[in-house]
């Protein structure tokens, strides 16, 4: 792709990152101390839809498939794990079973489409559709004819009840704190994850692909068996996004196809910039932030105000904030290579 | 039962080359898909209710509808697509944006709930079922739209021009061709066909800020399976989906005949990645 993507990720990371993410995991230990219930809960679900933005960073920054479907896996992930959990009584094998369905869901549609060799924006496009069919084909199951082992889909309601998740090594099901940590862990565990994968071979050739396909071709490797790990990949870590959503609000709705939801998670990266992993997190952070304050301030339509902060982005900042920011600051500093380090 | 589902085939044919064949032009023009297609149509049947509940009759709100999303296409591409010219998937991207901000709008402005016309058409019984007399009307002015743009293309000068810069854009401009000017001329003709077939939608569905929802999904299947003649391709695909979806409807419930179509396009596209016309060097 265009060359303002650079983010040469195929380097180990620098002593500061380990740094930088030393201290954000203690901060992430410590805060639950300093915050109240309430409070924790809506860090949470910031922590849950940073790691939808990751997925979603990984896939479109590293990889360059830019999947408007992420939304697929995440509720995808959802209602696996509701459905599973409420039949099986259980809570342990569900939770990787609603990581295996949506990973075997994405590895499937990811062979039509990548072996397929479509082009970039068929890509998108179907994404997008499936992700649509997906959440009229939910909201169509009200009938008390759907219904999967001993639970009714409920259509547009969704699957209210969804069991807190007790890990083998507790007694008890999560606490508020307990989805606290799962989730800020999971946010991190992926971030530092994804970050180190990138080093590896498989990082580095995706990173090759994305910059010149065909040039990989010729040196040897089979591009779309990449790309295919890839999406499998940022579906199953969307996934497990998807399953955090339902642990923390007890619930799986159809909206977590909607299309609405679909765009925030790109404008999420758009927001923050797709060159690095952090950016991503942090633009669902901010927008997240913004979406909620609007819904205060009395705006009533937040999708008129997350429409223009897309069309702008695209208009006038592609590469994001964090990367503009950055770039700002090497200019400041009065460097002009940006071929620094990525977070 | 078979002269039904004849039927049913036929008309949901119909519905589908409608509400594609303006996606398909701007698609086959500029390799863009506008992510914004259906809020044109939405906008098409907001523009229609209002001619309507103005006095004015209705096949002058269908023509009123269609200009008047065409201008707003028009403005579309000189403040917003003009710019992101060879970068496609930013066009992609500011088009959603673009969705995105016009159904906040229309729903900021007239609500969220569904504003309806009053029809006179009347039912008629065929094959042992009665159905609305306007599904004749709707599906009149598809195959009316398919005709007049086929006619256009071919036998105008503008569009011999349309068509040189749709095969050889570098060329045609090297002829004396403007192309941005083409580019605009192709998006507002789009942008109207899309405001046409919102409007003729309002007598069944009404207007409301989600109505472009209904049929965005399959039209864009439609039009990446059709391929990059935006004419041939809007017809071939859509007499196969229409064909699928159609029968699917009919026997078991309009959302399976969706998930089928989707499913088929899926499939198809494993096989024919550049679509059904992918391969054909020339044509409409």
């Amino acid at each position: 792709m265009s060359p303002e993507f650079s983010a040469n990720a195929a380097v180990p990371p620098m002593v500061r990152w380990w740094v930088f993410v030393a201290i954000l995991t203690a901060a992430l230990f410590a805060a639950p101390y300093f915050m109240d219930d309430a409070f924790q809960l809506d860090i949470s679900i910031i922590f849950v839809f940073a790691l939808l933005a990751l997925s979603m960073g990984f896939l479109w920054g590293y990889a360059g498939i830019l999947s408007f479907g992420q939304t697929i896996f995440f509720g995808l992930g959802g209602y696996s794990y509701a459905i599973l959990a409420l039949n099986l009584g259980s809570t342990n094998l569900p939770f990787l079973g609603a990581l295996a369905l949506p990973a075997i869901f994405a590895a499937l549609l990811g062979y039509f489409m990548i072996y397929g060799r479509i082009s970039d924006i068929y890509l998108s496009v179907i994404t997008l559709v499936v992700t649509l069919i997906f959440e009229k084909s939910v909201r169509s199951t009200s009938g008390p004819e759907y219904v999967i082992g001993s639970v009714r889909l409920n259509g547009q309601n969704g699957i209210p009840g969804v069991p807190a998740l007790t890990l083998p090594w507790l007694s008890e099901p999560l606490s508020i704190s307990g989805v606290y940590y799962l989730a800020g862990g999971a946010m991190l565990f992926m971030y530092v994850a994804l970050r180190m994968l990138l080093t590896t071979r498989l990082g580095r050739v995706l990173v090759g692909i994305r910059e010149n396909e065909k040039r990989m071709e010729l040196l040897g490797y089979d591009t779309r068996l990449y790309k295919l790990c890839a999406f499998v990949i940022a579906g199953t870590v969307a996934a497990l996004s998807g399953v955090l959503y339902a642990l923390w609000g007890n619930f799986v709705a159809p909206e977590m196809f909607n299309l609405n939801q679909a765009a925030q998670v790109v404008i999420w990266v758009i927001v923050g910039g797709r060159s690095t992993l952090i950016g991503p997190m942090v633009g669902a952070g901010l927008v997240q932030y913004l979406s909620n304050w609007l819904g205060t301030v009395g705006v009533g339509q937040v999708t008129l105000v997350l429409g223009l902060v897309l069309m702008v982005f695209v208009r006038l900042f592609s590469r994001g904030m964090l990367p503009s920011i950055g770039d700002a600051i090497e200019r400041l500093r009065g460097r002009h290579n940006s071929n620094g380090s990525p977070l | 039962m078979i002269a039904t589902a004849v039927y049913l085939i036929i008309y949901s044919i119909a519905l589908l080359m409608m509400v594609s064949l303006g996606l398909a032009v701007i698609f086959g023009m500029m390799k863009v898909i506008n992510l914004a297609h259906g809020e044109f149509m939405m906008l098409g049947g907001y523009a229609c209710v209002f001619c309507v509940r103005s006095g004015v009759p209705l096949w002058l709100a269908y023509v009123a509808a269609a200009v008047a999303v065409g201008v707003f296409g028009v403005i579309v591409e000189r403040v917003l697509i003009r710019h992101l010219y060879g970068r496609i998937v930013d066009t992609l991207l500011a088009t959603w944006g673009l969705s995105l901000f016009l159904v906040g709008l229309v729903t900021t402005l007239f609500g969220p709930q569904a504003w309806s016309i009053p029809t006179q058409f009347g039912n008629v019984g065929f094959g042992g079922m009665n159905f609305s007399s306007y599904n004749f009307v709707l599906m009149a002015v598809s195959f009316a739209m398919v005709a007049i743009t086929w006619a256009i293309a071919r036998f105008t000068t503008a569009g011999l021009i349309v068509r040189g810069t749709m095969q050889d854009s570098a060329i045609a401009s090297a002829l004396g061709v403007n192309r941005d000017l083409i580019y605009m001329a192709t998006f507002g003709y789009g942008a109207a066909l899309a405001g046409l077939a919102g409007a003729v939608l309002v007598p069944i569905t009404g207007a409301s800020p989600s109505v472009g929802l209904f049929f965005v999904g399959k039209a864009f299947i439609n039009v990446i399976i059709g391929g990059h003649l935006p004419l041939l391709g809007t017809v071939l695909a859509s007499s196969l989906f229409g064909t699928i979806d159609g029968f699917v409807s009919y026997v078991w419930s309009s959302v399976l005949g969706e998930v089928c179509v989707l499913i088929v396009a899926v499939i198809l596209l494993r096989l024919l990645p550049l679509g059904i016309t992918g391969r054909f060097r020339r044509g409409l």
